[in-house]
C-alpha cells in the first residue's frame, strides 16, 4: 500500500517537475495576521494516544512539516513522502482546511534568483500535495528565497537547515 | 640628521597609531597594483569661526580621492606644513614627498549658519594652481560641501565626473532575535555616512532600485507576508504599490527613460521576465520557457534587456534586443553567473560569478572583447552596485558571519569596506547622479 503511493508519488513528481509551469499557485493569502515558523499546532490543541485515525488531525500533529532539500535542487527528497501523503489525506477529507507553504533557500547565490529557487521548492511540495488528493484552492506557496534563515552561519550545518519548505495549516 | 631621524620616528608611530583606530571602521586594502595611483595632498582646512565645525572637510575630501582607486592620499601626518593660501605653499616640500598634486583652502565665517570655503589645487611638479573656487555651505551640510570639493578635483584631475555626491541606499535586517527580524531599507551618502530609514517593515524587503532621475526606488516588500513590488516617491514619502500577483512579484528594473519598470513575475507558473509600461499600466511578457528567469536589467540605450537564466543548466546572463526579441548568452565563463549591472556606456556588465574557485566573487566582463575579471576576494560577494560614473563597484559581503557593504574599484585596485554599523547589511543600490 505505502509502496504503491510511494511509486505515484514518485512518478507523478517526476511527471510534473518535467511539465513545470502548469501548477498553480493558489489564491491570495489575506490572513497578514498569522505568522510564525512550522506548523504551529498546539493551537489547534493537538490530541495524544497512539492509535491516530488516518486523515484526522490527531494524524497531522504527529506528521513533519518543515521538509528539507539538496543544494540548488527543487526535489522533494522520498524521506518525506509519507508526511507529505499524510498532509494531503487531511487537506482531501477536510475542504475547508488550508495550508501555505513557504519555500526558503540557503544564503548562497544571488537573492532574486534565490526567491525563484525557494517557489520551485514549495511548488515541488504542493504538487506532491495535489497528486494526493489535496485540492489546489486549499494551497498557497509564497518563496522567501533566502531572506528568513531558520539558522544564522555560513557553513553546510545551517545551510542544510535553511533550505527548506514550510508547511502550516492557515485553518483546518 | 639626529632630529630628522626622530621626527621620522615620531610620525611612522603616529602613522601607526591612527591607522590602527582607523582599521576598527574602515579597511582600505590596496589589492592589484596595475599602475600606481597618483598621489594628492589634501592639506587641513583653516577655520576662521568661533566654535568648532562638525565636519573635516579636508579629511572627507582626503578619503574620498583616496577610495576612488585613482588617487593615493597623503596622510597629514606626514605633511611639513598645513598651508591655506597660496603665499604658504612651498612646491620643494610636497615634491621631496613625492605628491603630484595639493589641495588647500580655507573656511570663513559668511553669514548666519552659512560658510564660505575658498579651495585651490595646485600642479605640484608644474608649480601651477589648476584652479580656485568658493562654495558656500550651511555648517549642518559640510559633507555636501566636502562631497562637492571632491566631485570638482576629481573631475579637474581624471576628466571623469565626480560620484561623491551620489547617495546609496541598502538593506538590512537586525537579527539579534531570530524570531522577531526588523528590515529597514536605508539611504545614505555614498561612503555610508548619514544614513536615514525609508522603511521599517517586520518582513524582508529586497531588491531596492533608482529610478534613473534619481527621484523614485522601486523595491519588494514581504510587508502583506508576500512579496509586492513598490514605488516610493523620495521627495514626498509617497508608495504606489505596483504588482502584487499571486507567485513572486520581484527584481524591478527601470527603464533608463523612466517609463517602464522590467520584473520577474511567476503568476502564470514559472518566473518570467515582464515590462510594465507605468503609463498604460500594460504588462508585457518577454520571456517564455520553463527554465528560472530573473533579475532583469536595461542597457543604458534602452535598447537591450539582460537578465538571468538557468535555460543552459546554470544561471548565466543573456540578453534580449528588444526589438527583434531575439536572446543571447553573454557569459560562459564559471558555473554562476547572475544579477548582472552594466556601466553607464553599456561596455563593462559586472556580476556575481562562480567559477573554478567555487566562491560567489563579483567579476566584471568587458563586453567588447569578452575578457573577464575577477575583482574581489571573499567567498559570499553580491549583489553589485556600479557608481554613476563607472569608477567603483559597491556589494554585499561577510565579515565574521555579519553582512557588510564594501567597494572595490572597476580595476580592481582599490578595495575597502564601508563603515556602516546596523545590523547585517546587503544590497546596495547606487543612486545616478542627483540634481
Amino acid at each position: 500500500m505505502r509502496s504503491v503511493h510511494l511509486t505515484k508519488a514518485l512518478t507523478l513528481a517526476a511527471v510534473m517537475a518535467i511539465a513545470a509551469g502548469c501548477s498553480s499557485t493558489g489564491s491570495r493569502s489575506d490572513s497578514g495576521a498569522v505568522s510564525g515558523t512550522g506548523g504551529d499546532t498546539s493551537a489547534y490543541g493537538v490530541g495524544t494516544g497512539t492509535g491516530v485515525t488516518p486523515g484526522s488531525w490527531e494524524e497531522v500533529a504527529t506528521l513533519k512539516n518543515v521538509f528539507y532539500f539538496e543544494f540548488d535542487r527543487a526535489v522533494v527528497r522520498p524521506e518525506f513522502f509519507a508526511d507529505l501523503e499524510g498532509h494531503a489525506r487531511y487537506l482531501a477529507g477536510n475542504p475547508s482546511a488550508r495550508v501555505r507553504l513557504d519555500g526558503h533557500t540557503d544564503e548562497r547565490g544571488t537573492r532574486e534568483y534565490n526567491m525563484a529557487l525557494g517557489e520551485r521548492r514549495a511548488q515541488a511540495v504542493e504538487r506532491l500535495l495535489l497528486v494526493n488528493g489535496a485540492n489546489a484552492s486549499q494551497i498557497e506557496t509564497v518563496s522567501y528565497g533566502e531572506e528568513r534563515p531558520a539558522v544564522a552561519g555560513n557553513h553546510e550545518g545551517a545551510w542544510s537547515q535553511n533550505r527548506r519548505v514550510e508547511l502550516r495549516y492557515l485553518s483546518r | 640628521m639626529v632630529m630628522q631621524m626622530l621626527k621620522r620616528f615620531i610620525c611612522a608611530l603616529i602613522v601607526f597609531f591612527s591607522s590602527g583606530l582607523m582599521a576598527q571602521q574602515l579597511v582600505v586594502e590596496v589589492t592589484q597594483g596595475v599602475d600606481s595611483p597618483v598621489p594628492v595632498a589634501v592639506a587641513p582646512f583653516s577655520w576662521a569661526g568661533e566654535s568648532a565645525l562638525a565636519e573635516d572637510v579636508a579629511a572627507i575630501v582626503s578619503q574620498n580621492l583616496g577610495r576612488s582607486g585613482f588617487f593615493r592620499s597623503m596622510n597629514r601626518q606626514n605633511m611639513l606644513s598645513f598651508p591655506d593660501r597660496e603665499e604658504q605653499v612651498f612646491f620643494r616640500d610636497w615634491r621631496m614627498m613625492n605628491q603630484d598634486y595639493l589641495v588647500i583652502g580655507r573656511i570663513q565665517p559668511h553669514s548666519g549658519d552659512e560658510v564660505k570655503i575658498t579651495f585651490e589645487l595646485y600642479d605640484v611638479l608644474k608649480e601651477q594652481r589648476l584652479l580656485t573656487r568658493e562654495v558656500s555651505a550651511g555648517r549642518n551640510n559640510l559633507r555636501d560641501a566636502a562631497h562637492f570639493i571632491s566631485d570638482v578635483v576629481f573631475e579637474e584631475l581624471t576628466g571623469i565626473k565626480g560620484a561623491f555626491s551620489t547617495r546609496i541606499v541598502y538593506v538590512t535586517s537586525d537579527s539579534r532575535d531570530a524570531q522577531n527580524r526588523r528590515y529597514r531599507l536605508h539611504m545614505a551618502d555614498w561612503d555610508g555616512e548619514r544614513s536615514r530609514t525609508v522603511l521599517e517593515s517586520n518582513e524582508p524587503i529586497l531588491s531596492p532600485a533608482w529610478s534613473f532621475d534619481g527621484s523614485k526606488l522601486a523595491y519588494v516588500s514581504f510587508e502583506t507576508t508576500r512579496p509586492v513590488i513598490y514605488i516610493q516617491h523620495l521627495a514626498t514619502g509617497q508608495r504606489e504599490q505596483i504588482q502584487s500577483f499571486p507567485g513572486l512579484n520581484g527584481a524591478p528594473a527601470w527603464s533608463p527613460d523612466g517609463n517602464k519598470l522590467a520584473m520577474v513575475l511567476s503568476k502564470d507558473g514559472n518566473p518570467e521576465i515582464y515590462v510594465l509600461d507605468l503609463r498604460t499600466r500594460a504588462l508585457d511578457r518577454m520571456t517564455q520557457n520553463s527554465a528560472i528567469d530573473t533579475e532583469p536589467f536595461w542597457s543604458p540605450d534602452g535598447r537591450s534587456l539582460f537578465f538571468t537564466s538557468d535555460r543552459g543548466g546554470s544561471p548565466q546572463i543573456y540578453r534580449m534586443d528588444l526589438a527583434s526579441r531575439a536572446v543571447e548568452r553573454v557569459t560562459y565563463e564559471g558555473s554562476y553567473n547572475a544579477r548582472g549591472r552594466l556601466t553607464q556606456d553599456g561596455r563593462f556588465l559586472t556580476m556575481v560569478h562562480r567559477g573554478s574557485s567555487r566562491r560567489f566573487q563579483i567579476a566584471v566582463q568587458d563586453l567588447k572583447s569578452g575578457r573577464l575579471d575577477i575583482l574581489t576576494n571573499s567567498d559570499y560577494d553580491e549583489s553589485p552596485s556600479i557608481a554613476p560614473n563607472g569608477s567603483i563597484v559597491m556589494y554585499a559581503t561577510q565579515d565574521n558571519g555579519r553582512g557588510i557593504l564594501a567597494a572595490v574599484s572597476l580595476d580592481g585596485r582599490i578595495r575597502f569596506n564601508m563603515p556602516i554599523p546596523q545590523g547585517d547589511v546587503r544590497e546596495p543600490a547606487w543612486s545616478p547622479f542627483l540634481k
